[in-house]
Order: C-alpha cells, then structure tokens, then sequence
C-alpha cells in the first residue's frame, strides 16, 4: 500500500489531496479563488501567489483531517512542479518541500498536464498505448503514451490555446469569465449560422485557434457596419462548434495513426458538455476503442491528479530534489 | 520618435517583418506590441523569434504571462492581457534590458514599467488578412532599426 500527499498550486487552485495506491481518494481539497478573479478577467499572478500563501496550510491539515491519516501513514510528497505560474508554483513547492524535509519524505516532482492525464485513473483502469487530449486555458495537445508513464507530444496549439480562446471570445461577446462554461450554456441556445473559417496548420496533429478568433472579431464588426445585430447565441454556438470540430477532427486522425486501446480527454475544457456529446458520438460503434471522459470533478485543477500521477512516478522511481525550482514552461516529454 | 508604418497582407508577411525587426534586434531591446484582440501580436512575435534565430514554436504568453526562449539572443515574451486595472510588482523589470530581447504584448496594461527608450508597435486589423503595423522608435539604437527596416 502507498499513500501520497500531493500538493497542486499551479494557477489559482490551491489543493491538497492523499490518496491510497493512486486510486482511493482519501481526500481532496481545493480552494479556488475563481471569484476574486472574476472581477479581472483572469487569473492574476501576484493576487493569485499571496492568496496561495493564506491558504496553503489550511488546505494541508484539512487533507490530512478528512483522509484520517498521519503524516507519518504519508510515503511521498507529490507536488506540481510546472507548468503554471511562477510565483503560485512556488507556494506548493516550498510547501511539499518543508514537509519533505520535516518528516523525511522523498519528493516526486510532477508535470500539471500528465496529473490531468491520469485523473482518468480514478474512473478507469489505463490501457496502452493511450491517446490523450489535454485540453485546458494554457494547453491543448494531443500526447501518445506508448507505455505507463511515457509521454509523447504528437501535436499542440501553434498560438492559443482552446480553454483561452473560449475566454477570449467570451470577452469578445460580453459573456464574462470564466468563458467555457457560459460560451458552451448559451451555444445551447443557438445556432451555427455565422460562417467560420477552419485556421490551417502545418503539423497533421497541430492546433491553431488565434484566426478563429480574429475570425468572429471580423463577423462581428462586419454585421455592425451593415447595421445587424448580432446574434450572440449564434455566435458562441458558431464559435464553439467549429472550435471543437477541431479538437474532434484532429483527434479521430491521430486514433487511425497510432491505434491505441484508449482515447481519454483530459483538463478544464474536458468539462465542455458539446464536446463531450459529440465524442461519445463518434466513439459509440468502436468496440476496438475505449473512450474515457473523467468525471467533472476531475476536469478542474486539484491535487487528486497529481497524487494519481505521482503514484505511478513513485512506482516508476522517480525522485525530486530540494534543489528543483518552480518551472513555468516544463516540458512534458 | 521616429515612425514609420508598414502594411501586411498575409500570415507570411506578417511574419517576416518580425523577423526582420528580430535580426536586427540586439541584446536588452525592449519591443512593445498593441493592438485589439486578434491583431496579430502573437503572429508578429513568432517572426521576431524567428529573426532571433528560435527554433521553438512561440505560442500565446497569455496563460503563464511570460514566456521564455532560447535562441541567438533569449526572447522574453510578456503579455500583460490579464493585468488590466491593476498595478502590482511581477518582476517585470528583471528582465528589461537584460541579456535577451524583451516583447511585451498589451504593454497599455503595464506602462509604469516601460522603459525610456523601446521600440512600439501597434497593429491594427484592416480586413480579413491585412494589417497595419505603425512602428514608432524612441532613443537612438531603436531609431537606428526605422532606418534599416
């Protein structure tokens, strides 16, 4: 039996989560300040970094309280170690760190997007070779895992990525933030009538969402010169599906390249209820193919993940040292 | 000040006067991009990457708020979207005339940082594929780059 503690704080969750053989969830703990970051837009690094430091105690003895263990019951301290914002990484690594030290525990250092990878473990048993799409506010790549533990990036956004071009379309339409949630509620609304071009890309796998959105600044500015009104659920539902046409497209290509046993969608953007509806549509006559969705409380940031991952890094000996800073662009493979 | 102003009408174009701008750039440049939502800020960096002699993709700062890459001289990509109404101590400044290339995109947001002499640039969309890119020197190694361009 193996218990990990692990400690998230890449952007503005603060979580602390342990969790017995990288299954059992003992507890899981997040503090979101999404709503002091609502009146901005976004998430605020400086803002984001100090509250990390009010809370990030809190939410361990809480971890520890509602899972019942000790810490001495605690094998290894996993912990984000990027990507994500600098100043908030830091708290989480400071914190993993000054227990490691204190109780003398061995530190497993973990990449934020592999952590969403592997929340699908808490809902099924992984299978390889594996292909998964990230899909959050700072990623969207397709990653092939041959093997456990092994990563390999087949394609990823040229420009922005989805979850950011849902915020910043949102924006563009008045919608407010976080963008995902409301673009994809009022998409429900509408329809696909307004035109919009699929951005071309040179990689087979890769991604680009920036001339989709200059796209609907365009259609925007282009039906007020001619004195319309724009239909806003139209539009979010233009947006949306053709964004994630893309995702779908791209997805279905790499399955006939590279055959694996398991597609699974991981991040923030994996909540995306048309996605969702779509993939399992084109995923239902595929008996060759398991298509796993994790569970909503897996698609947002918490340390549950990383504690999952973290337990087949552990097992894969993978170690951390206390000389490891915070790396805001760590890559994954 | 000196200005001058060009005009883009594709991707590749775009690109290329960013790199232009990019091998001329030498070491502690600051470069600041304006410009609406989908200008092509992002589009116009990858060039400069480009002219720095940067094999990695650069992709939109906007999420982690900067971005670092390694070429001939290192690319500091800010971009200070996220940090308009409010004014706070990022460490910005570590990097301003450091030993690399700084390009801060929506610098609107953070002209308390701004040094006394950049290179500034602001784009503006005029249809589908063209833009206008006002460039505008203040100091005289940034003047120097308006005459060559």
């Amino acid at each position: 039996m193996t218990i990990i503690l692990a400690i998230e704080s890449s952007c503005d969750e603060t979580a602390c989560a342990i969790v017995r053989d990288g299954k059992e969830i003992l507890s899981n703990v997040v503090s979101s300040q999404i709503n002091i970051h609502t009146k901005f837009g976004g998430v605020v690094p400086e803002v984001a970094s100090r509250i990390h430091v009010e809370n990030i105690s809190t939410v361990i003895s809480e971890a520890l309280e509602k899972a019942n263990v000790t810490i001495d019951e605690i094998d290894a301290i996993a912990y984000t170690l990027g990507p994500g914002l600098v100043g908030s990484l830091h708290v989480g690594i400071s914190a993993a760190k000054t227990i490691a030290w204190m109780y003398d525990k061995p530190l497993i250092p973990i990449h934020h997007i592999t952590g969403h990878i592997y929340a699908n473990a808490f809902v099924a048993e992984l299978e390889y070779p594996l292909l998964a799409l990230v899909i959050s506010g700072g990623h969207t790549e397709l990653v092939y895992m041959k093997e456990e533990y092994d990563f390999e990036i087949i394609g990823s956004t040229r420009d922005d990525a989805i979850g950011e071009a849902y915020d910043k379309v949102a924006r563009v339409l008045d919608l407010g933030y976080p963008g995902g949630p409301k673009i994809d509620a009022l998409s429900k609304e509408g329809e696909a009538s307004y035109k919009l071009p699929k951005p071309k890309v040179d990689g087979i796998y890769d991604f680009s969402f920036s001339g989709l959105k200059t796209a609907i600044i365009q259609a925007i500015n282009r039906e007020e010169r001619n004195g319309n009104e724009v239909n806003i659920a139209n539009m979010a539902c233009s947006f949306q599906e053709t964004a994630l046409n893309i995702l779908v497209d791209k997805s279905l290509k790499a399955v006939e390249e590279y055959n694996p046993k398991m597609f699974v969608i991981a991040g923030g953007v994996a909540a995306n209820s048309r996605l969702r509806e779509i993939m399992e549509d084109k995923f239902k006559d595929r008996d060759d193919i398991k298509l796993i969705i994790p569970p909503l409380y897996c698609c947002t940031d918490n340390a549950a993940m990383i504690a999952a991952s973290g337990y087949i890094a552990y097992k894969h000996g993978k170690r951390g040292s206390f000389d490891d800073g915070a790396n805001p662009s760590l890559n994954m493979d | 000040m000196k200005e001058k102003v060009f005009k883009t009408t594709s991707i590749e174009e775009t690109h290329a006067l960013g790199k232009s701008i990019g091998e001329l750039a030498e070491e502690g440049f600051v470069i600041l991009l304006d410009g609406d939502l989908g200008a092509g800020k992002t589009t116009f960096t990858q060039g400069i990457a480009k002219g720095l002699d940067i094999d990695a993709n650069v992709t939109s700062p906007t999420f982690t708020i900067q971005k670092i890459y390694k070429g001939r001289l290192n690319l500091y990509h800010f971009d200070a979207y996220r940090l308009e109404g409010i004014s706070q101590d990022l460490g910005f400044e570590e990097y301003i005339g450091d030993d690399g290339v700084v390009v801060i995109e929506w610098s609107k947001f953070i002209s308390e940082l701004i040094p006394e002499e950049y290179l500034s640039i602001s784009i503006s969309l005029l249809d589908e594929d063209s833009r206008e890119f006002k460039i505008s020197a203040k100091g005289k190694k940034y003047e120097e780059i308006i005459d060559k361009l």
